[in-house]
Parts: structure tokens; sequence; C-alpha cells
């Protein structure tokens, strides 16, 4: 009798432990292909299945190890011990760190940087702070500066469901033209974050984060940036992003129409367009 | 022109919908420009939508927007910033006042409640 093949998917999901500050963080990281590192930072309240297509993507991983593990307290990755009585709140200052121990502990040589939203915001930071490091950044839905429209508060409270009202709440930011199935994948990654994350999260994303007093200081001939941000992004706008990219000399910005705030979740086919042309570009300086 | 009744069918017809507001017994007040429509919920279903006449009428929470900005949340393919009532939100194109309480607790909802008028050549019969 034959068995049936599994088609499995390339990508290969592994457990470490990561130190920080003498704090223990089971850490799951998941990667595929091989040449330069390129490291994916998942949006607040989310985890790194929104980047699932970037993993499985050949024209990608043919020339980039792609690398996306969930931050601790996120996706399959553990809060530390004695979480229950921490209040999550995620700063600049620990967000940097948990990068940076990451790409030390991989011992990752000249890696692309590329985050979403908070992901977005921090690698501008790095881009200032560890330009020799990084080949270069790429910030997506990614701001120097943004304002907040709602009361935090409403994401963690017991009468309110939190998987429910963060799902909600963000598919503010998903376009209209985006698939259903890919809308509806990137909302269940939302309603499945753990209770106070989203909202620890959104204190780096929207008051933490801020340096757009410092943001003109990062050197692209040094540290490439480049700005990806959807149309349909009602939290870090078009106009948004252009404002960082203004202030970052040498900075390149698009906007991607009939998107919104998950590009590479809500609209794989569409973002790949966007972000092949980027990662050739980066390919060709090497 | 279609009329509410259309309005009320479209929710009420959507199984879906009326299932996940399933726990919800209220008024809301809709804004629409100058005027103000009462959505009147049982079991999640839309009993009725009238225009308020009577001031001492009112929902649990008010939320309002210009006429136009209505119709461009209703047009098939809403442009950006009209797409979601919390992208009009951001960019305070609408407003919500009130007890929030039972709106956030079932936001999606009430979102789809009132995008349910969209893909219509004519919304909602106000003029």
């Amino acid at each position: 009798m034959k068995k049936d093949t599994i088609e499995f998917e390339d990508i290969i999901g592994r457990y470490f432990t990561l130190n920080i500050n003498d704090q223990n963080y089971r850490i799951y990281v998941e990667e595929a292909g091989s040449g330069i590192p390129l490291i994916c930072l998942h949006t607040a309240g989310s985890d790194g299945r929104q980047f699932r297509h970037i993993l499985n993507d050949k024209k990608i991983t043919e020339k980039y190890r792609v690398i996306v593990f969930d931050l601790p307290w996120h996706g399959k990755s553990n809060p530390p011990l004695g979480f229950q009585n921490l209040d999550y709140k995620l700063t600049t200052s620990f967000y940097k760190q948990i990068i940076m121990s990451f790409c030390h502990k991989y011992s990752l040589e000249k890696p692309v940087i590329m985050g979403c939203s908070m992901g977005g915001r921090v690698v501008l930071h790095l881009a200032l702070e560890q330009n020799e490091y990084f080949r270069a950044v790429i910030a997506l839905e990614g701001s120097d500066k943004l304002e907040p429209y709602y009361d935090l508060d409403w994401l963690y409270r017991p009468d309110v469901h939190g998987g429910m009202v963060q799902a909600a709440f963000v598919s503010s930011q998903i376009a209209p033209q985006s698939p259903d199935e890919f809308r509806h994948e990137t909302l269940w990654h939302y309603m499945q974050g753990g209770p106070g994350v989203f909202k620890g999260d959104l204190y780096f994303y929207w008051h933490d984060g801020d340096f757009d007093d410092r943001s003109s200081l990062i050197d692209t001939s040094i540290c490439p940036v480049y700005l990806l941000s959807g149309e349909y992004d009602c939290s870090c706008t078009p106009e948004k992003t252009m404002e960082t990219a203004s202030r970052i000399k040498g900075s390149k910005a698009k906007i991607i129409k009939g998107v919104g705030h998950f590009p590479m979740s809500e609209n794989p086919e569409l973002f790949k367009s966007y972000i092949h042309p980027i990662l050739n570009e980066i390919l060709e300086k090497v | 022109m279609i009329p509410i009744e259309q309005w009320i069918n479209k929710v009420n017809s959507n199984q879906r919908l009326v299932a996940s507001g399933r726990w919800l017994n209220l008024n809301f007040t809709f804004g629409y420009g100058d005027e103000d429509y009462l959505f009147k919920i049982k079991d999640g279903q839309l009993i009725t939508i009238y225009k308020r006449i009577i001031l001492t009428e009112s929902g649990v929470f008010r939320i309002h927007a210009e006429k136009n900005c209505w119709k461009k949340h209703w047009l098939e393919t809403p442009p950006r910033d009209y797409h979601d009532i919390f992208a009009m939100l951001a960019k305070k194109i609408v407003t919500i006042d009130g007890n929030l309480i039972p709106l956030i607790q079932n936001l999606q909802y009430f979102k789809d409640i009132i995008a349910s008028n969209r893909n219509t050549k004519t919304q909602l019969g106000l003029k």
C-alpha cells in the first residue's frame, strides 16, 4: 500500500534559552534558507507566524537565511519565571536588549533586520545605535513618532475579552482589498495573545519608542534604511512614514497601495512585489 | 434609495452576526450629520431603526460622523481613513460618546452592523 507523502513546508522551528539580565527566556524560533541572515520582527500583540510567507518564499530563501523568533511573552516563547507576579511592559531598552542578545547568541554576521509596526520602530533605533552591525534595516509600518488614538486600558480588563477586542481594534488597520483568508489569519494571531501583552507592547509602540529627536542622526551610508508602509494603515499612516523618511537622510520609503498595517500577512503576494526589489538591492551591495 | 427595512433585514439575515451579538439588549444612537437615529437591539437582532425625535430618548452610547463621511464608509471599496470606524476615529472623523463598555465588549459586532449598509448604491434611505 502506497503511503501518502507529506509535503512539509521549508520552515524549521526550534526552542532555545536566552539569558538576559540573569533572567532565562525560552525562545521559539523558525528559520528557512541560507545566505545573508534576515531577521524578521513581528508586530505588537502578535507573533512570528506573520512571516510564514517570507519563510516559505524560495526567491528569498535562496539568498537569505530567514530567521523569525517570537518575543518573550508572545507566540510560543514563554514569559519568564514568575511572570504571574509581573506587569508586562515593553521598554525600548529591553526590546533592543532582546534583539541584540538573540543576534549574538546566534553569532550572526552583518544581518539584515526587518520589523513591522513596533518591529518597524525598533529597527530604526538599531539603525542609529548598531549601524556597524546591521547590513540594512527595513521598517515596515515603522515611524519615529506616533500618536495614540485609543485608551490602552481597554486591552486588559476582566469585562472585555482581550482576544476579541484586540482583533476588533486591529481589523481597522487591514485594507478592505486584502484577501479574506489572510485578513482573518492575521486577526486570529491577535485573538491568541496573552492577557495584557498587546497593551504592554503598545507602551513601546506609542510611548517609549518615540525618537524623532534623534532619527536624523542615522547614517544611511553605513546602514541603509528602507521604509514600506501600507496606504490603509491608520496607525503608522503613510504620512507618518514619509515624515520619518524625511528626517532620515538617504532613506528610501515607499507606500504600498491597497494594503494596511500587516503587509506580509494580510496580502503576502502584493508585499512580495515590494520586498523582493529591496532584498535584491541589498544583495547587489554584497 | 433603499428603505431602513433593508438594512435591518441585512443584519438579521446574517446569522453569524446576530449570534455574535446574542448577549446584547440595548439601544445605541447613530449620529448621521445633524440627525440622530436610534438602533434598538435585542439578543443580537436589530429590531428597529428610527429617527430620534423625542430628545430624552437616547442610546447607551453614540457614534457620530458627518453624512458625507458615512457615505464614504459605505462605498463598496471605501477610501483609506473611511474603511473602518476605528480608522475614522484615528482620523477624528467619527466621535464616540457615552458608556463605551458594551461598544468595546462587542466592537466587531457594532462595526459590522454599521458596515452592513455597505455595497449599495444609495444607503439607508437617509438623505
